[in-house]
């Protein structure tokens, strides 16, 4: 197992416990999307959430940033519990980085610029060190010769990739998926989840959520599985392929897997 | 499998075919006005009549403006028809008379250097800015934005104001203070008012944060509010010190540079404040909200002309009588506030069209919700909207001619002047005067409105995939 140096040296001192949610719940309206959910992630552990669409598994890993509130319950990120108070929700997400479906680089600012953005504003780097680590994470993930292009011209596999390296220069604790792959050309996933593969390897603490099940095969120490809002299945993922135990998983599991 | 064993139906492709030039009937001059120019019979229409047109304005342009025109003499006469002999144009003439009355006004002739210092300086400082590769650009920014109508200010209206009183004087703690004692042409009494206002002030400020976000963010605002202050005794200083400079008051300044001050003050006024509205108008804060609603909708809903008649006619009537402001600043603050509420609902547009992921993408990465303003939603945003924000420059540009009716006298309005004038009633003088006025202001329009276009171009390589 390959460590990286940088990510090795942001996980030194961290709690154990990466994410603790008890009893959380959430509501659009009369609409519950959340319902109980208790979930406990510990540091370095890689966690894959599936499940139908509109089954909550989106909502659930966009609220420990705080990309969504949640009404009812605690959540605890990397030993702060996340509130209405704005400092601590800033401090939240400058530890956890998220890659999204659509990317969501920014396409006014170059590659580089995407990456130096947040280390230099949020964490006050100096430009020259903000770039020297841009370019390192831009060369984990194979792209640095593009470094001084813009999002637009690139593949979406390449923009996915340098999403990813966008947020791994905050140095974050806990990468969060949120279906990295869906909008991808599908001669592009691979690019996208060998990036994530290297990572998982790297020891970081990783919640995905993605249908790719050969990924989740791979990298994950445990598969959740979601419906209406609650997780009714999780399992360490051979047995949870080979052996579900819910009817909602066999039948979700039987429509994907052919 | 080899080639062998395709069946001669399979529909494969053995080679891999090189691209090939388009058929000739794709190409050449005939081929292209085929297609622009001669395409349909409403085409054919259309063309037809651009060309009418052509011939039909551009002439009589050329020989009323060029060809017929008067470039030479002293008077009337040099433009009269029956003393030239032959149908006369244009009376350039009676422009080289009056240009100086179109450039400053009733400006002083022994202080006019001070008009062409600041129009040279605003040339020197705003062209490296507006041209990309020159470098020192925040520099730059400061000294156009920050210093220089400071500088212009004391320059146009030469300073030494003679302040008499700052916050406390005007809430009628007068007697604190030493009235009368100078130092150094300087009233003690403002600025010993200024020091302790600027104190009581930050402390103000302090109490209320600490009482509104907590212990910590007292002593932030304080030093914030003792900056801003710092900034603000900085510009009263400068205005008060006597330079030395005889001064001139604003209502005898006249054409072009009135024009200029109030188009250039309302233009670089009305983005920032139009951003702050835009901005506030999309708050989640319902009182920001509101505010911001009710400042968009009520100058909108108002004409310019209402507004500059209420500024100088009724605001006085209601102001105490101690408190007197300038004819042509009122002006000025009015133009400048009614621009800003255009310019906020364009802003708004710009920011409407940003997609929410940028906004995700930003807070997810620890952006606080000012800089996720600053360095991602604005900048896309403001790109968006440049042809917007361009042609309310250019509709603020052009209505600063309103301004006539509230007795302020713009280069239009020095022209008017200038029509009255019996040495050069001609029967073209009037046609000259304005075609001139339209030229000035056209050029002024244009440069602008090319300007911008060069800089979406710019921004737009970007984008380009």
């Amino acid at each position: 197992m390959s460590i990286d140096p940088v990510i090795a040296q942001a996980e030194a001192g961290a709690p154990k416990l990466a994410v603790e949610m008890v009893g959380v719940n959430k509501w659009y309206g009369q609409f519950h999307v959340l319902r109980d959910v208790n979930l406990t992630v510990e540091r370095g552990e890689r966690l894959v959430i599936c499940g139908p669409s509109g089954s909550g598994k989106s909502t659930l890993i966009r609220c420990i940033n705080r990309l969504e509130e949640h009404q009812k319950g605690r959540i605890v990120v990397d030993g702060i519990e996340l509130t209405d108070d704005l400092k601590r929700i800033d401090e939240v997400r400058r530890e956890v980085g998220m890659c999204f479906q659509h990317f969501n680089l920014f396409p006014h600012l170059t590659i580089l610029e995407n990456c130096t953005l947040a280390p230099m504003w949020v964490r006050k780097m100096p430009k020259k060190e903000a770039e020297e680590v841009a370019m390192h994470f831009l060369e984990k993930v194979k792209i640095p010769h593009q470094a001084h292009k813009y999002p637009g011209q690139l593949s979406g596999g390449q923009q996915q990739r340098v999403a990813i390296a966008r947020a791994l220069c905050m140095r974050p604790r806990i990468m969060l998926f949120d279906e990295p792959t869906s909008a991808l050309d599908p001669e592009m996933v691979k690019e996208v989840l060998d990036t994530m593969v290297e990572l998982a390897q790297d020891g970081m603490t990783m919640l995905c959520v993605t249908h790719e099940m050969g990924f989740a095969r791979q990298v994950a120490n445990r598969v959740i599985f979601m419906d209406a809002g609650q997780i009714i299945e999780m399992n360490e993922p051979n047995a949870f392929f080979s052996n579900p135990q819910h009817e909602r998983t066999k039948l979700f599991l039987s429509q994907i897997l052919h | 499998m080899s080639d062998q064993t395709l069946s001669p139906h399979v529909f494969v492709s053995s080679v891999l075919l090189e691209p090939a030039p388009p058929p000739v009937s794709d190409r050449g001059p005939v081929r292209w006005a085929r297609a622009h120019l001669f395409g349909s019979v409403p085409q054919v229409l259309l063309t037809l009549f651009g060309i009418w047109l052509v011939f039909a304005v551009i002439p009589p342009l050329v020989q009323f403006f060029l060809i017929d025109a008067v470039w030479e003499g002293t008077d009337r006469k040099a433009c009269l028809p029956a003393d030239v002999g032959h149908p006369v144009g244009a009376c350039w003439p009676f422009i080289w008379a009056k240009i100086n009355q179109l450039t400053y006004g009733f400006y002083p002739a022994d202080e006019r250097w001070r008009v062409n210092v600041v129009y040279a300086l605003g040339a020197v400082l705003l062209l490296p800015l507006l041209i990309q590769k020159v470098p020192y650009k925040r520099l730059n920014a400061i000294l156009f934005f920050g210093v220089y109508p400071v500088v212009a200010f004391v320059l146009l209206t030469g300073g030494n104001f003679g302040l008499k009183r700052f916050l406390l004087g005007y809430l009628g703690f007068d007697g604190l203070f030493p009235i009368g004692a100078t130092v150094a042409g300087l009233s003690v009494a403002f600025w010993a008012d200024f020091v302790v206002s600027s104190a009581l002030l930050a402390l103000g400020a302090a109490a209320l944060a600490r009482f509104v976000a907590g212990p910590g963010a007292g002593l932030g605002a304080a030093r914030n509010t003792l900056s801003a202050l710092g900034i603000l005794g900085a510009v009263l200083l400068a205005a008060d010190i006597d330079v030395g400079l005889q001064p001139v008051e604003t209502r005898l300044w006249g054409g072009l540079l009135v024009t200029l001050v109030i188009a250039v003050t309302g233009i670089t006024a009305s983005l920032p404040f139009g951003i702050l509205l835009a901005l506030g108008r999309r708050s989640h804060l319902p009182l920001v909200k509101i505010c911001s609603i009710l400042f968009i909708e009520f100058w909108r809903g108002v004409p310019l002309i209402t507004v500059l008649f209420f500024a100088t006619y009724m605001l006085p009537l209601f102001l105490p009588g101690q408190l007197t402001i300038d004819g042509l600043l009122r002006a000025v603050v009015g133009v400048a506030l009614f621009a800003s509420a255009y310019m906020a609902e364009v802003v708004r547009g710009g920011l409407q069209a940003i997609p929410k992921g940028q906004y995700e993408g930003a807070m997810a990465l620890g952006l606080p919700g000012s800089l996720k303003m600053r360095l991602v939603v604005l900048p896309q945003a403001l790109k968006l909207v440049i042809p917007g924000i361009v042609n309310n420059f250019i509709g603020l540009f052009k209505d600063t001619t309103l301004v006539l009716i509230v007795s302020i006298f713009d280069l239009l309005g020095a022209m008017r002047a200038a029509f009255t004038d019996p040495n050069w009633a001609t029967p073209t003088t009037l046609f000259t005067g304005f075609g001139f006025a339209g030229i000035v202001y056209f050029v002024f329009c244009f440069g602008m409105s090319r300007y911008s276009m060069a800089l979406e171009k710019r921004l737009d390589r970007a984008r380009h995939h």
